[in-house]
């Protein structure tokens, strides 16, 4: 289900330095064309469908179609992703919609604190790890007996 | 050719690679290296928010061995690991992520990853190690750790990593280049990590149009780490090791749920349940054979006999399991209510981590509480994690390894300076997730004490990092030069382009190797075989052409991924038996040998381009 760009969102991102599916591929597949300024999939068989293009896009310009190798035309499955959860749009090649939404993160954006609250300070010699063992939750590591 | 510029960094640690293990590295060395006055630096070829294996996102942790309930025992998760992989396994290494894996995962609920919870506050397990989550942006929030840990001014992104910079037999840096202008990096430091993930697309792949790119693992995983290491002249181990997952067929989505948490059986098109019928079989493979659960390799095997009797097509009974749970529900109301929340639980297992999978449910009209799904043994990958073990041969830590096994650092692979975790480690499976970013900080904070200890100047060959800017931009030389050649720029007899030469090769090991065209059967003489063409394929990449920086990037990846598969086909020339039925089967050796029940070590040596394989006893623990 390699992505598409539909060219009547797309706005190649103009306001910023470079597009932000261009930004987040994984794969390095999403280019702009800058003459016509709308983003485009450069290889489409090997892009994973990992959909972090469509769920990055400002405009809601990107969606997917199935692998033309093996999957039946008319289905598709689009994410709406906020700050704390996602909603999924499934339509079926029947007709069919169904709608689920997930949690994606308790913490507010941006705001993930390294050390998790647990400041221990073991030493730089053996084997404990900055937090522990406070962050496994026991008095001392285990070690072998 | 546009000129190159040329930009130096100069670090302590480099950290290679942005995915699950290089984040744990991240956060560990960055609190280290601020008390030791030691600077970090870590380089990824994408962007770090959605790079590596978890960038899609993930539906469930894989490991999490519970130690503070007293839920298992570290001896427990041994067993478990060394059983599933027929006996093969280094017990000092899985034992240390064992015992750092739970705290990786109570960071991961802190930072903002939603686990589920049970009733009474504890974790919802889909199995005896795996836990539930909502993980569309598991990988965001493990990053954004990672990220304010290190600062963004010590993070390079889109730069693609190919060569290790040596210092006679120490790593000493890496060279690399931008992929979004025509810049040449050059990373000088005292200790680095390959954290670059394992190797996808060596073998031809089910789907070999549009499709190509829909791998069960990412096609963006190119068999980095493994080139790496093999060029710093680091010993390799379980090359052979590859793995194959059993997965919903075509889009590989995940079974995990349907087997552990829905119960659900899978059967023949005839209707058999081949783990019952053919039980017999696993009598050949003793011990591991009676071992529960299964090795994953033996589940593989009893299915593909199967496939192999013309019983196909293989179903996963989900109608069937579902049904099941919602009849114990109670009466018809409450029925109904777990109907509707095994449909969700069931959707988001795809959608967090394969959404093709619920894309082709939706193109094919299936709907899991009604009919049952296809499920098929994928092409085989190369990773240190799940069921596949290939990776650098690394010391253990000092209070649980045994001595030949322990040389100083935790994770440093036998080159000095040079470490590896995740993917890029071998012997030590069933890491996930979870388990390499346990393993990357152990290495990060290992690399940070090695760069405190061994404070002594290296030596950086000026003409090494000219000779190797000169062979890391030819295939832009190379097109230039020739591209008048040929009227068609992907035909042109004076070069190959990056997509043909990844072609060959997985035509080659799909045939020759044990692929899924070859029923992943092979034997001495197709090994062989395989290896002549390998050696011209090597040779042919001094052709490589590309015309852009992108291209450029598919080259090297593609050279990566041809080191990875002549370790492979290497290792298994060596290892005369077949001990993972599942995975490959030699068939001039077709009997488990307790002879064979040793590591199988390769190194490589850069200057002769030739490699040596040794036997290497495996010492337990427990």
């Amino acid at each position: 289900m390699p992505s598409f760009v539909i060219p009547d969102k797309c706005d190649g991102c103009k306001a910023l330095d470079k597009t932000a599916c261009q930004y987040i591929c994984p794969n390095d597949l999403m280019v702009l064309d800058k003459d016509a300024m709308k983003a485009f999939n450069q290889d489409p068989s090997q892009c994973w469908e990992c959909m972090c293009c469509v769920k990055i896009c400002p405009q809601s310009a990107i969606d997917v179609r199935g692998y033309a190798d093996f999957v039946p035309m008319g289905a598709s499955v689009v994410p709406m992703r906020s700050t704390d959860s996602i909603m999924w749009t499934v339509k079926f090649r029947n007709g069919n919609i169904k709608r689920f939404k997930f949690p994606i993160r308790t913490t507010p954006e941006g705001e993930a604190v390294p050390n998790g609250g647990w400041d221990n300070a073991p030493d730089l010699e053996g084997p404990v790890l900055y937090t522990e063992p406070e962050s496994n939750g026991l008095d001392q590591l285990w070690t072998k007996g | 050719m546009k000129e190159f510029e040329t930009i130096e960094v100069q670090t302590d640690l480099l950290i290679l690679g942005g995915g699950m293990a290089a984040c744990g590295a991240a956060v560990e060395a960055a609190y280290w290296a601020k008390k030791n006055d030691v600077k970090v630096t870590l380089v990824d070829k994408a962007a770090m928010d959605r790079s590596g294996a978890v960038a899609m996102g993930l539906s469930a942790i894989n490991q999490y061995v519970g130690l503070k309930d007293g839920e298992n025992t570290i001896n427990d998760y041994v067993d478990y690991v060394r059983n599933d992989l027929m006996g093969v396994t280094r017990e000092d290494l899985v034992a240390n992520i064992a015992r750092h894996v739970d705290s990786s995962v109570h960071l991961f609920e802190k930072w903002g990853l939603p686990i589920w919870k049970d009733d009474q506050g504890g974790y919802v397990h889909e199995g005896r190690w795996q836990l539930m989550i909502n993980g569309e942006s598991y990988k965001i929030i493990v990053a954004e750790a990672a990220k304010n840990a290190l600062g963004t001014d010590n993070i390079y992104e889109r730069v693609f990593i190919t060569h290790p910079l040596m210092d006679g037999d120490r790593c000493v840096g890496a060279v690399g280049f931008s992929v979004r202008e025509e810049t040449f990096y050059v990373f000088k430091a005292k200790a680095v990590l390959a954290s670059m993930g394992g190797a996808v697309g060596v073998f031809k792949p089910r789907s070999s149009g549009e499709g190509a790119g829909r791998a069960w693992y990412p096609p963006f995983n190119s068999g980095a780490s493994a080139f790496f290491t093999i060029q710093a002249g680091a010993e390799m181990t379980c090359q052979e090791v590859r793995f194959i997952p059993v997965r919903f067929k075509d889009a590989y989505g995940p079974v995990g749920a349907w087997f552990l948490l829905f119960k659900s059986a899978a059967t023949s098109a005839l209707g058999g349940n081949y783990m019952v019928e053919r039980r017999p079989e696993l009598e050949n493979w003793k011990p591991y054979g009676a071992v529960k659960p299964v090795p994953a390799n033996l589940r593989n095997y009893l299915m593909m006999l199967d496939v192999m009797e013309g019983k196909g097509p293989i179903y996963m009974q989900t109608a069937e399991a579902i049904q099941n749970i919602a009849k114990n529900a109670g009466d018809e109301k409450a029925a109904k209510k777990k109907l509707k929340e095994l449909e969700a639980e069931a959707w988001e297992d795809f959608l967090d981590m394969t959404i093709s999978q619920a894309i082709l449910w939706a193109a094919t009209n299936i709907q899991p509480e009604e009919a049952p799904s296809e499920i098929a043994a994928a092409e085989p990958y190369f990773i240190g994690s799940h069921s596949g073990a290939s990776g650098a041969w690394v010391s253990g830590p000092e209070d649980l390894a045994p001595a030949e096994y322990f040389w100083g650092y935790e994770q440093m692979t036998t080159t000095k300076g040079l470490f590896a975790a995740g993917d890029a480690s071998g012997a030590s499976s069933h890491k996930f997730s979870s388990g390499s970013h346990a393993e990357g900080r152990i290495a990060g904070k290992a690399a940070v004490r090695f760069c405190v200890k061994e404070n002594h100047d290296v030596n950086y060959d000026e003409s090494q990092i000219a000779e190797l800017k000169e062979r890391v931009l030819r295939p832009l030389k190379i097109y230039e030069e020739n591209q008048d050649k040929s009227t068609q720029a992907d035909v042109n007899p004076a070069y190959i382009l990056p997509r043909s030469f990844m072609q060959r090769l997985q035509k080659m090991m799909d045939e020759y190797a044990g692929g899924v065209s070859a029923q992943f059967t092979t034997n001495k003489p197709l090994l062989e075989k395989g290896l002549e063409l390998l050696s011209m394929l090597h040779e042919d990449s001094e052709n490589l052409a590309a015309s852009s920086l992108h291209e450029l990037m598919r080259c090297w990846e593609n050279i990566h991924r041809s080191y990875q598969a002549e370790a492979h086909v290497r290792a298994m020339l060596f290892r005369e038996e077949t001990r993972w039925p599942g995975y490959y089967f030699r068939s001039d050796t077709p009997k488990m040998d307790p002879d064979w029940e040793v590591f199988v070590n390769g190194s490589y040596d850069r200057a002769s381009g030739d490699w040596t394989f040794k036997k290497v006893p495996i010492t337990t623990i427990f």
